[in-house]
């Protein structure tokens, strides 16, 4: 803004002299001015007339709140939680949800009747749903706060599996309609606790122990603390919440920003800005300089799955599709920290492998993911397939060391092509595999309704997947030490190339003619005196 | 020349020993911690206390090295081989026979040659060696972007290490050659109270009685 008002003032003036007085009025501003995050409310939705219903469904719903928030309809429809989509600007890859293939229940496209239970939204069952009718938009999900509201798959599916989601009760929409306000952890949580097909199944970082966790879980949502909903970090401007896995602020440069300023951002940084410790210590000020090159995450978070929640860290699919007397059936094989049974087998998808309490992986982290999408043709031979793959060095200015979850999962591929799968999961055709267990015709299925190419012959490949971790932020006291990551053995930072870490790193051949020089003067010393006492005449010298 | 009880060593050089002795045995304690031979603090507490203890000697060394050339003490650490054999000669062999040590001290000769070289050697090269390290180490923040910072960082590191070995050889060696020669108490009382004996020509002596009565016993 200085520039523009140094820049704007010659201007101004040669055309005061030009037009004498008075001087005319400079281009108005339309621009809204700049406030504070929303705060309390001024309206009881109770209250509201347009809210006693009745309502027939939840679509009537949303039109009742449209009919307020006149603008609200448009903003919504530009964020992701309703496109499902995303167009990374800096390598142009088609990603979101609705085209990306992933290593856990691998597809959502061909199964939103199922998957789009988490859109935010009304009804996408296929490829025709209007993604431009605003009455489909889901206020209720995000806006409820009875935790009576739920949703069901958008299309029956098979027997099998919708037999789960029967006899709940009826909801009363004018209550929930009538309790609306800012979203609370439980309605982000009702999908992103529940990603992958399970409470912390896929981020490891997000489960349902944040819905009302203790201070010691997260620092920032403790109900005994701070009590933070999501959207205090994930602040949200015209429905755009802040923060995205698709392009990660690895590195903030830019810290707190002016009061209402940098409202766009969901970093560390940008509360907490770019000297975060305390200056009152020697050990505070070193601290500091680790901000340029290790992530808050890797310090602050030493375990993610904490809180009783355990995470997958391993899926099987050559596993999925055994039997007994013909039907589908689980196992329970793990009882997590607080106390309930997870399945460890399950027909419709394989073995599953559990941890809680883990230790992150550790890597240079540029922010930069580079996804294996459905047309990404790699080698069938290497080791592993990644399906977010990143890069990051010391070297980068916006890299820094990050925490990640790493999921393993052998999953189905194309082996002729050397391309991931669409694989058509959920459905009410012989051809969906949740209910008939043919991966080959789920497979043709998933690849012939978005008309693409299959051999014909399929295969399981390893395929990784890395999730940066950024929730569950321990308390100060409970931050990894120092000596957790220098040490000579076990240093949580054992694998990260590229520095020299005090305490890790050693010149082994330094350290050898060191000790023997100590060594041997301690031995000289020792020699040297032993000759001076059993010398007859040294005893007195 | 007479064998007389003088103040060698003031009261500024001796509390400069017995800070820098003090400073010194935390940097090495702290320092070999911090190198992961030891955990016998947390490394919060060693890195603290290390860089305090690192800023605090080099603190003493500036007053020191403004001490020494404004005293002019700074010739007792010109090297000479003036004696030098004997000295040697001593601590080979005639230590075991009993002999009494060659040197006697003079008053502006107070080390003797061995002493004076290996004063001279931890002051210009072991000493500089580390603390320069010591500097580029803990400033690295400032450089951490230059291209091959790390491998840089690595290096100075070593050096750093290899300084601290040959300081803690050197403490060894220093600290048992107080064993030799007179007892460990003669050789540790003129760093106490400042009083040693020095072989002065009559001139030093005339002049100390007389300006300076307080030096002389």
């Amino acid at each position: 803004m200085g520039v523009l008002i140094l820049g704007g003032a010659p201007s101004v003036l040669a055309e005061a002299a030009h037009d004498g007085w008075p001087t005319p009025p400079a281009t108005p501003d339309n621009r809204t001015q700049v406030s504070g995050p929303l705060q309390g409310g001024t309206a009881d939705h109770s209250k509201f007339d347009q809210l006693k219903g009745p309502f027939a469904d939840g679509s009537e719903v949303t039109k009742a709140c449209l009919g307020c928030h006149t603008e609200t309809g448009k903003h919504f429809m530009q964020n992701i939680h309703w496109t499902w989509s995303y167009v990374n600007p800096d390598t142009g890859q088609q990603l979101g949800k609705r085209y990306l293939i992933n290593n856990f229940c691998t597809n959502s496209r061909g199964n939103e009747g199922m998957c789009a239970q988490c859109h935010a939204g009304y009804g996408w069952k296929d490829e025709s749903f209007d993604f431009s009718d605003e009455t489909k938009i889901d206020c209720l999900v995000c806006h409820e706060t009875t935790g009576t509201y739920y949703k069901t798959p958008n299309s029956p599916g098979n027997s099998a599996c919708s037999v789960m989601f029967e006899g709940k009760p009826p909801i009363d929409f004018p209550a929930v309609a009538q309790s609306v306000g800012l979203p609370e952890r439980a309605n982000c949580g009702t999908c992103h606790f529940y990603g992958g097909g399970g409470d912390n199944v896929k981020h490891g970082d997000l489960s349902s122990a944040l819905k009302a966790p203790p201070r010691r879980l997260d620092v920032h949502m403790g109900e005994d603390g701070l009590n933070f909903a999501c959207t205090a970090c994930h602040i949200t401007s015209r429905h755009i919440w802040a923060g995205s896995r698709y392009q990660v602020v690895s590195k903030d440069l830019e810290g707190t920003g002016q009061p209402g300023m940098r409202t766009d951002v969901a970093t560390c940084e940008s509360c907490h800005g770019l000297a975060p410790h305390p200056v009152d210590s020697l050990a505070n000020f070193k601290l500091n300089d680790h901000v340029q090159s290790v992530a808050c995450q890797t310090c602050h978070i030493p375990e993610f799955a904490r809180g009783g929640v355990a995470t997958i860290v391993d899926w099987d699919w050559r596993t999925s599709g055994k039997t007994r007397d013909g039907e589908g059936y689980h196992e329970e094989g793990y009882i997590q920290g607080n106390g309930e049974h997870r399945y460890t087998y399950k027909s419709i998808k394989g073995d599953f492998t559990y941890d809680e309490n883990v230790i992150p992986q550790y890597a240079w982290f540029d922010g930069q993911m580079r996804y294996t999408t459905i047309d990404t043709q790699f080698d069938p031979n290497a080791e592993f397939i990644e399906i977010n793959g990143f890069s990051g060095s010391h070297d980068d200015p916006s890299s820094r060391i990050w925490p990640f979850k790493r999921m393993h999962t052998w999953q189905p591929y194309d082996k002729g092509r050397g391309t991931l799968v669409y694989t058509k999961l959920w459905g009410e055709d012989k051809a969906a595999y949740w209910g008939n267990y043919d991966m080959g015709a789920a497979i043709a299925k998933g690849m012939a309704d978005f008309g693409l190419e299959y051999s014909g012959e399929f295969g399981f490949i390893e395929t990784l997947s890395w999730w940066p971790i950024t929730h569950m932020v321990a308390p100060k006291e409970n931050a990894l030490a120092c000596r957790d990551c220098h040490q000579p053995k076990a240093s949580r930072l054992a694998s990260v190339e590229g520095i020299y870490l005090p305490g890790r790193d050693h010149n082994h051949w330094l350290d050898i003619i060191g000790t023997l020089l100590v060594g041997g003067t301690l031995a000289g010393i020792i020699i040297h005196s032993l000759i001076r006492i059993f010398s007859p005449k040294g005893a007195r010298h | 020349m007479t064998i007389q009880r003088v103040k060698i060593f003031s009261l500024f050089e001796r509390f400069w020993h017995w800070a820098q002795m003090l400073l010194i045995l935390v940097l090495l304690v702290t320092g070999f911690g911090l190198h992961g031979f030891h955990q016998l603090l947390s490394f919060r507490t060693a890195v603290t206390l290390h860089t305090g203890a690192a800023l605090a000697l080099l603190l003493l060394w500036a007053f020191s090295v403004f001490w020494l050339f404004t005293t002019r003490t700074w010739r007792h650490f010109i090297p000479t081989w003036q004696g030098m054999w004997g000295v040697l000669r001593f601590y080979a062999y005639g230590i075991f026979k009993g002999e009494r040590h060659p040197y006697r001290k003079a008053y502006w000769r107070k080390h003797n040659p061995l002493q004076a070289l290996a004063y001279l050697m931890l002051k210009i090269v072991l000493f500089p060696a580390i603390w320069i390290t010591g500097l580029l180490y803990l400033f690295y923040f400032l450089w951490s972007g230059l291209p091959g910072a790390p491998v840089w960082l690595s290096n100075i590191a070593q050096v750093h290490t290899a300084a601290a070995f040959l300081i803690l050889a050197f403490v060894l060696i220093h600290v048992y050659m107080l064993t030799t020669g007179h007892s460990f108490r003669e050789h540790v009382m003129p760093m106490i109270n400042g009083f040693d004996e020095v072989d002065l020509t009559p001139e030093e002596e005339a002049y100390l009685r007389n300006d300076q009565p307080g030096d002389i016993r």
